[in-house]
């Protein structure tokens, strides 16, 4: 075990956890931590592994490396892929100068971001929005032409806008660790780099539509659900069904008694809580379909969030069931 | 230009399953880069999608590896260049004594812009970045072979030289030049 | 004269075949080592002479080869980090293409203290024809029986493979090196594990440059003790030097460490003074990616010493007045040379080879090489200083790999010593239109 100290809060973590992860079981642990002592992450994913440390966005400061060895880490860390050692401190929100430099990471993923965000289906549930909310300037200083690509369809399902991507890599994690065989890759170098199939190529596998779960900007969207409406309008819904591919536990995003679109469950922080499958994302929209059980919990990170919709989502479902009943009494 | 069948012949084949000898058993993917030199020089001094594939094929390995090593690495041309690919350094040391100036040589006397080939599929002008010849400045690479102390003169003889040989240059030469 | 322990022979006819290189000794080290020494002899040697790894960074190469995870059963790796693309660095081309057994001797030997059965030298595309001149020396080697099964007749076997690059400046960070070599994109890993733990293909490496494997062979040869007497203080030994720029004699020079920077530039046995006479105005003194100093800076340090080739004088005042020795790619600027002309080329440099992988380096470097430009064309804007600044300040310390801080560094000291010339760029586009921004040695387009 290793005790680290994050933000002047102390937490007990068995080895190998990262100061990432420790920051986060704080906050689970702990409701009156401020929960923004979690670093936020772009690029980082706990199901994804070797994913983490391109970003840049969860970076903090090291002020005492260990009880061993107290030297201050000379350099901020990302704190996703180092690992915590016992007594060792760290800074995140508490550092003015951490927060300049995070202040300076969003700067670099925001200029060449399209700001596309009022037709974009990524917008009130994106994260480079939160970030760039919480940690950026109002104004841009980068005044050059932004950089573009053609958008790319790639199957029948899936929707890859260049444009938007800030190359977190989690999209090929998927491809790589959750199918079974990776046609979209990384190309070209430095800024000009994107995800592409190089010669188009269909992704062709049950699970492949988890990289759009797994996007953290509008990069890839479901094309099923393309400008259907916007994610505020929709309510979400914590549903499954009998699946023979995958856990069959979804959420069901509805407008009226419409499914728009298909997700998996998404945890506090934003991740995917179980690999769905293509069959349960992109075939079955219809209501019949599905088991609703409860308004999904919504995340900090959706617009969704805001005015208490999951309790009211919830009164109205009660009412909806007492309705019923009350019908079928009679 | 006619069709290249993009399949290595015996000789090269054997010395491509040499080459995967170097490295331990399973680590095969690690001859890719040296594997696509050859094959860059043997499929018409580029790699098109078919050549990638093929490659992959040789080499086992899925062809979004290969396009993804490709694409990153500089000297693989994903579209045809011409047979002599003229490459100007232009960082810091060349700068100093003179790359600007042969850059704009070259493109008086070959009539086309640096990332252009001529009509005849001869040249190809490419400026690139530090080449490693900053003592012996400025330096344009053909092939193998690095051309140094470059003057107008040389330059011009250079173009001469690889106009009446013809043929394409290629960096697994074996009939390199060098002026070190 | 100084004392030269790597390319004395340099100018000896044929020192490139086997033969003349035997004749003057070569090889003489592997012997030493595999008959009369153990491998923790031979590491302590280098851990006794000082070595600092000559690739630019200076880290003591027999702490480093201490660091090597010894896990039964499992390969070890010594890889030769023949990448050299650092801007004014050439000096390991020369060293490989003149003396191509001095390296073959420096794996074998050092390979043998750190108990490597194979090992790789990993050289850039665009020397393909020195990988030739490798490969060449390494059939020569193996016939000879100093590479293969039972080296000399002992207990040691080791193969040397060479393996060429594809372009791309970033290979020359070891772990990039190491994710090319296993045949994928140069994409530096994130630390740790460092490749002492797991390198190439999850096994303990390391990772050394060119002129650092091949300095131990004098180092075994006359013990470390006595190769750390040579230097000055812990800069020991000899360094190469690749001089170039707006000097008489560009080349590569072995000095010993300490000589004074003012006798570097002037004197005949160097650099032989700046060219056609003129003024120094500025010097990169370890390749592009370390702090450029004006004349003054670069001569005496601020305390009015005059500054010596070594890691710890050039350093000297941090990077407020200092630099860094780095690769030791010394490129020398005239007084005709625009710094802000130059630091363009630096950044499109940068640009071009960041990799992409993390966020500060790949937005970064392109949005620093696009204001400089428009400084160049004569359409910067009063705030682009600043703005260029806080770019540097932000990438510095919060990238994965260096090359986040070796883009940073040269744009930063620019400012730091040249301001007003960006200035002058700002405010006076018309004084620099139509002028040449460079003195043309070879008078190229008739000026």
């Amino acid at each position: 075990m290793a005790k680290v100290t994050i933000d002047g809060h102390t937490i007990e973590v068995p080895d190998g956890t990262t100061i990432l992860q420790a920051a986060r079981m704080l906050v689970d642990k702990n409701p009156e931590v401020d929960a923004k002592i979690a670093p936020p992450t772009m690029c980082y994913y706990s199901k994804l592994k070797t994913s983490g440390g391109y970003c840049r966005t969860c970076i903090v400061k090291v002020t005492k490396g260990s009880e061993k060895d107290p030297r201050p880490m000379p350099k901020p860390v990302a704190s996703c892929r180092t690992n915590v050692m016992d007594g060792m401190e760290v800074v995140n929100i508490t550092s003015p100068e951490l927060l300049e430099a995070r202040k300076g990471v969003v700067e670099f993923l925001l200029i060449n971001h399209p700001l596309d965000c009022p037709i974009c289906d990524q917008a009130g549930e994106c994260h480079l929005q939160d970030l760039g909310y919480e940690h950026g300037l109002a104004k841009t200083r980068y005044d050059f032409s932004r950089r573009t690509f053609a958008q790319i369809d790639i199957g029948p399902y899936i929707k890859l806008h260049m444009t938007r991507c800030i190359m977190c890599f989690r999209c090929i994690k998927v491809a790589d660790q959750i199918t079974n065989n990776r046609f979209q890759g990384m190309l070209f170098r430095g800024d000009a780099s994107e995800i592409s199939t190089y010669i188009e190529k269909a992704i062709d596998n049950d699970f492949s539509g988890n990289v759009i779960d797994v996007c953290p900007v509008g990069a890839l969207t479901d094309r099923t659900w393309r400008f259907k409406s916007r994610v505020w309008f929709t309510k979400p819904m914590d549903a499954h069904r009998n699946c023979t591919k995958c856990s069959g536990k979804v959420a069901i995003w509805m407008k009226g008694n419409e499914v728009l679109r298909v997700t998996s469950r998404k945890d506090q922080w934003g991740e995917a809580i179980d690999w769905i499958c293509n069959d349960c994302r992109f075939e079955k929209k219809d209501a019949k379909d599905w088991v609703i059980e409860k308004p999904s919990h919504i995340s900090r990170h959706s617009v969704i969030s805001q005015n208490h919709y999951e309790n009211l989502a919830q009164l109205k479902l009660d009412i909806g069931k007492q309705q019923k009943q009350i019908a079928s009494k009679k | 230009m006619a069709q290249v069948e993009i399949k290595f012949n015996e000789e090269t084949l054997a010395l491509v399953h040499k080459m995967i000898k170097r490295y331990p058993e399973g680590k095969h993917k690690s001859a890719l880069l040296p594997i696509l030199h050859i094959a860059q020089a043997e499929f018409g001094g580029w790699l098109s999608p078919e050549t990638m594939d093929y490659v992959a094929s040789v080499l086992n390995i899925k062809p979004i590896e290969v396009y993804e090593v490709a694409s990153f690495y500089s000297m693989y041309n994903l579209k045809p260049v011409g047979k002599c690919l003229l490459e100007v350094c232009r960082t810091s040391s060349c700068w100093t004594r003179g790359a600007e100036d042969v850059v704009k040589h070259l493109e008086k006397k070959l009539g086309i812009k640096e990332g252009e080939t001529t009509k005849d599929g001869m040249f190809t002008i490419k400026t690139v970045e530090c080449l490693g010849s900053c003592g012996t400045a400025p330096l344009l690479q053909c092939g193998a072979s690095y051309h140094e102390n470059l003057t107008l003169e040389k330059v011009d003889k250079l173009l001469e030289d690889y106009r009446a040989a013809g043929k394409r240059r290629s960096y697994t030469d074996m009939d390199y030049k060098n002026t070190l | 004269m100084g004392k030269k322990l790597l390319i004395h022979n340099d100018k000896v006819p044929g020192i490139a075949t086997l033969e003349v290189y035997r004749q003057h000794g070569g090889y003489a080290s592997v012997e030493k080592a595999l008959k009369t020494m153990t491998p923790p002899e031979v590491l302590e040697e280098v851990k006794k002479s000082g070595l600092r790894g000559r690739g630019g960074a200076g880290f003591p190469t027999g702490m480093k080869w201490s660091f090597l995870a010894r896990p039964e059963g499992v390969e070890r790796y010594l890889v030769c980090n023949a990448d050299e693309s650092e801007p004014g660095t050439f000096k390991d081309r020369y060293l490989m293409e003149v003396i191509p057994h001095l390296l073959i001797e420096g794996m074998i030997t050092s390979s043998y203290a750190l108990g490597a059965k194979t090992s790789y030298i990993y050289i850039r595309g665009e020397y393909f024809y020195v990988a030739r001149i490798l490969e060449k020396a390494l059939d020569e080697a193996y016939a000879a029986g100093l590479l293969g099964k039972n080296i000399l007749g002992s207990d040691f076997s080791h193969d040397c493979y060479v393996q060429v690059g594809g372009g791309a400046y970033i290979c020359g960070e070891e772990t990039a090196l190491l994710e090319s070599l296993e045949g994928k994109r140069g994409n530096p890993r994130i630390k740790p594990p460092f490749p002492a733990i797991a390198g190439v293909w999850g096994c303990p490496t390391v990772v050394n440059n060119v002129e650092t494997i091949a300095t131990v062979c004098p180092i075994i040869m006359m013990g470390g003790d006595e190769y750390a007497k040579i230097g000055i203080g812990r800069s020991t030994g000899t360094k190469l030097i690749s001089a170039s720029g707006h000097i008489n004699k560009p080349g590569v020079y072995e000095i010993e460490l300490g000589l004074p920077v003012e006798e570097f530039i002037y004197s005949e046995e160097y650099c032989g003074g700046i060219i056609n006479g003129r003024k120094l105005k500025a010097v990169v003194a370890g390749g592009s990616s370390v702090p450029i100093l004006p004349a003054e800076l670069i001569l005496k340090n601020d305390k009015g010493e005059p500054r010596l080739m070594s890691y710890e004088s050039l350093s000297e005042g941090g990077f407020a007045t200092g630099t860094m020795l780095g690769s030791g790619g010394f490129i020398v600027y005239d007084e005709t040379t625009s710094i802000v002309k130059n630091l363009y080329t630096f950044a499109r440099f940068y640009h071009h080879e960041s990799c992409g992988q993390c966020s500060p380096c790949r937005e970064g470097t392109g949005w620093m090489e696009k204001i400089l430009h428009r400084i160049v064309e004569g359409h910067g804007k009063p705030s682009d200083i600043d703005l260029l600044w806080d770019i540097q300040r932000k990438i510095e310390g919060n990238t994965i790999c260096p090359l986040g801080d070796a883009a940073a560094w040269p744009v930063a000291s620019a400012i730091r010593h040249f301001r007003a010339e960006f200035e002058e760029y700002i405010n006076h586009p018309e004084k620099i239109k139509d002028v040449k921004h460079y003195y043309s040695v070879h008078q190229l387009a008739g000026a």
